[in-house]
């Protein structure tokens, strides 16, 4: 513990926070991400030596302890993590970081050394305990979901919205007797935690496995929330700062996944899609004729064209056929072929998560092109290849008002002047909807397992020569 | 630092926080996401403090609970993104 007056700890947390915003800057291109990467973990280190050196007296060895428990579980989930597992791990990293900032909002009204009496710190302990507590078992819950642990089936209650209303106005009359001095008690506390951790549950349980993206980028927006409510608990303004950095990004990605689905955000909290409304549409024509050819055609289809552009949903993960892809990209590509990738933004498990499986496929990162690039270009392209997707290539977005997924944004591989289609069978997307895609002249489907087809292919691209 | 203060800081931050991360390629918004996660592990800064004061048993554990927490996700955080950016890299011919 040294002498170090609250001037010079606060020019030092801004040196952080500015690192932090600097770091957060240059995630604007894939040139310079490391290295923002970089500033922002060495703006941490410093907001981390500065407070050990002007608070920790008596309790140095355990804090040291704490680093290193929570160090060596940091570094091992991080080294051995699966990309295609990386939602769930962001999951529990929400946990972890919602629990701390519960946890240290707890610890001042529990055991600082002056009663805390000013309103505001009050609240402000209340609403970093609620958020907290809830981030901490939501991301439990949506880890759970993600890993299948948890059924990805929405889980409904009966009379769940009136549970959830009746829960939240609880919370919020407890926060607020919490938060008045004269009549302030721990146990309204104790109430409040208990109450938010259920809430947490409740809140994701009923959320299906395809909302799943929604909810861990708001869990995400919530814990930085959480952590700008231990701010001001403790009147720390690089933990404000940062604190909603992390509130803002959460809060932007949740309001672009929402965009890219076609749904609101009251929509996918309040549950259901998912699966449960598919059912009612399968009726009419189901047994209309599409094309299909095997992998021999569709090699000559592939190996005469000039222009490709590769569509990658899940399904494209879930067959672990990612670097299968790349060597057929490659292969093309040595022959002049002009190869690019449409990638929408539900395409993976979690925003962004197509490009982190295909950038670990040895894929090029200027080949990855997201909705507004690659859209303008299908019509000038001579096969598209959908891989693994399904609703995000349906046509019927665009035309068909009664659809439920009208309106939704879409790749338009239709407008392509020739697609073919990977898929194991008929069988329709999340959205339980038929893609009139799979019907259009234009199209041909190659049924079977995506990574024997993708093989396949490459094979008898190679004897084309 | 008193309370207006603190407010002013926050409200600011949130505009800084849509501004730049909004400038963000979809490309790199899982990337983003463990990242900013990690920055939120700056709650650490809270828990050192906390357990800097802490002198009974109970109020230890839970203070070193904090820094536990905290520690996994700012090292996590910062680790896995690393290494994903490793990964994103350039086509050979526009190099």
């Amino acid at each position: 513990m040294l002498e170090i007056s609250s001037n010079i700890e606060n020019i030092f947390y801004l040196l952080s926070a500015s690192l932090f915003i600097i770091g957060l800057k240059r995630l604007a291109s894939p040139a310079t991400a490391r290295n923002g990467n970089r500033l922002a973990s060495v703006g941490m280190l410093i907001a981390i030596i500065i407070t050990i050196l002007k608070y920790t007296n008596t309790n140095f060895e355990w804090i040291i302890i704490g680093f290193f428990i929570g160090g060596i579980l940091g570094l091992v989930l991080s080294r051995y993590v699966q990309m295609t597992a990386m939602p769930q791990l962001v999951a529990v990293f929400n946990a972890f970081g919602g629990g701390a900032s519960a946890l240290v909002a707890i610890y001042q009204l529990m055991y600082s050394r002056e009663p805390i009496t000013g309103t505001f710190t009050l609240a402000s302990i209340a609403f970093a305990t609620v958020i907290g507590s809830l981030t901490f078992t939501g991301s439990f819950i949506a880890f759970g979901k993600l890993q299948g642990i948890v059924s990805t089936r929405p889980i409904l209650l009966p009379l769940r919205n009136y549970l959830n209303l009746i829960l939240l106005i609880a919370i919020i009359v407890f926060a607020i007797i919490l938060s008045i001095p004269n009549i302030s008690s721990i146990n309204f506390l104790y109430i409040l935690i208990g109450l938010s951790l259920i809430v947490g549950l409740l809140i994701v349980i009923p959320i299906g496995g395809a909302d799943m993206p929604v909810v861990v980028a708001l869990l995400n927006s919530y814990s930085g929330i959480a952590g700008a409510g231990a701010g001001f608990v403790l009147n720390n303004p690089v933990l404000i700062i940062s604190g909603s950095l992390v509130g803002a990004s959460g809060l932007i990605l949740t309001r672009i996944m929402t965009k890219a689905m076609n749904r609101s955000l009251a929509n996918v909290m309040l549950g259901g899609i998912g699966v449960a409304d598919g059912s009612t549409q399968s009726g009419s024509d189901e047994n209309r004729p599409v094309k299909s050819l095997n992998t021999e055609d569709a090699a000559m289809i592939l190996g005469y064209a000039e222009s490709v552009i590769f569509v990658p949903g899940y399904g494209l993960a879930v067959a672990q056929a990612q670097h299968q892809i790349n060597e057929l990209a490659n292969l093309l590509k040595d022959k002049g072929t002009n190869v690019k990738y449409a990638i929408h933004p539900v395409a993976g498990r979690m925003p962004g998560h197509m490009n982190v499986l295909l950038a670990e496929a040895n894929v090029p990162y200027d080949e990855l092109k997201d909705l507004d690039e690659i859209n303008s270009e299908f019509d000038r392209t001579d096969v598209a290849v959908v891989v693994g997707a399904n609703d995000v290539t349906n046509p019927t977005a665009r035309t068909d008002s009664s659809s439920p997924i009208y309106g939704m944004p879409i790749l338009n591989v239709d407008k392509a002047k020739s697609v073919i289609v990977l898929k194991r069978s008929m069988a329709s997307g999340f959205a339980g909807v038929e893609n009139e895609l799979f019907f259009l002249e234009k199209t041909n489907m190659l049924f079977g397992d995506a990574k024997d087809s993708i093989e396949g292919m490459t094979r008898e691209i190679r004897d084309l020569d | 630092m008193d309370l207006i203060s603190l407010i002013i800081i926050f409200a600011l931050s949130l505009f800084i926080g849509y501004e730049v991360i909004t400038k963000v390629p979809p490309t790199l918004h899982t990337p983003l996401m463990s990242g900013s996660n990690a920055i939120s592990g700056i709650v650490i800064v809270g828990a050192i403090i906390i357990a800097s004061n802490a002198n009974g048993l109970l109020s230890t554990i839970l203070s070193v609970f904090a820094v536990i927490l905290a520690t996994i996700n700012v090292v996590g955080g910062f680790m896995v993104t690393d290494r994903m950016l490793a990964m994103f890299k350039k086509s050979k011919s526009k190099e």
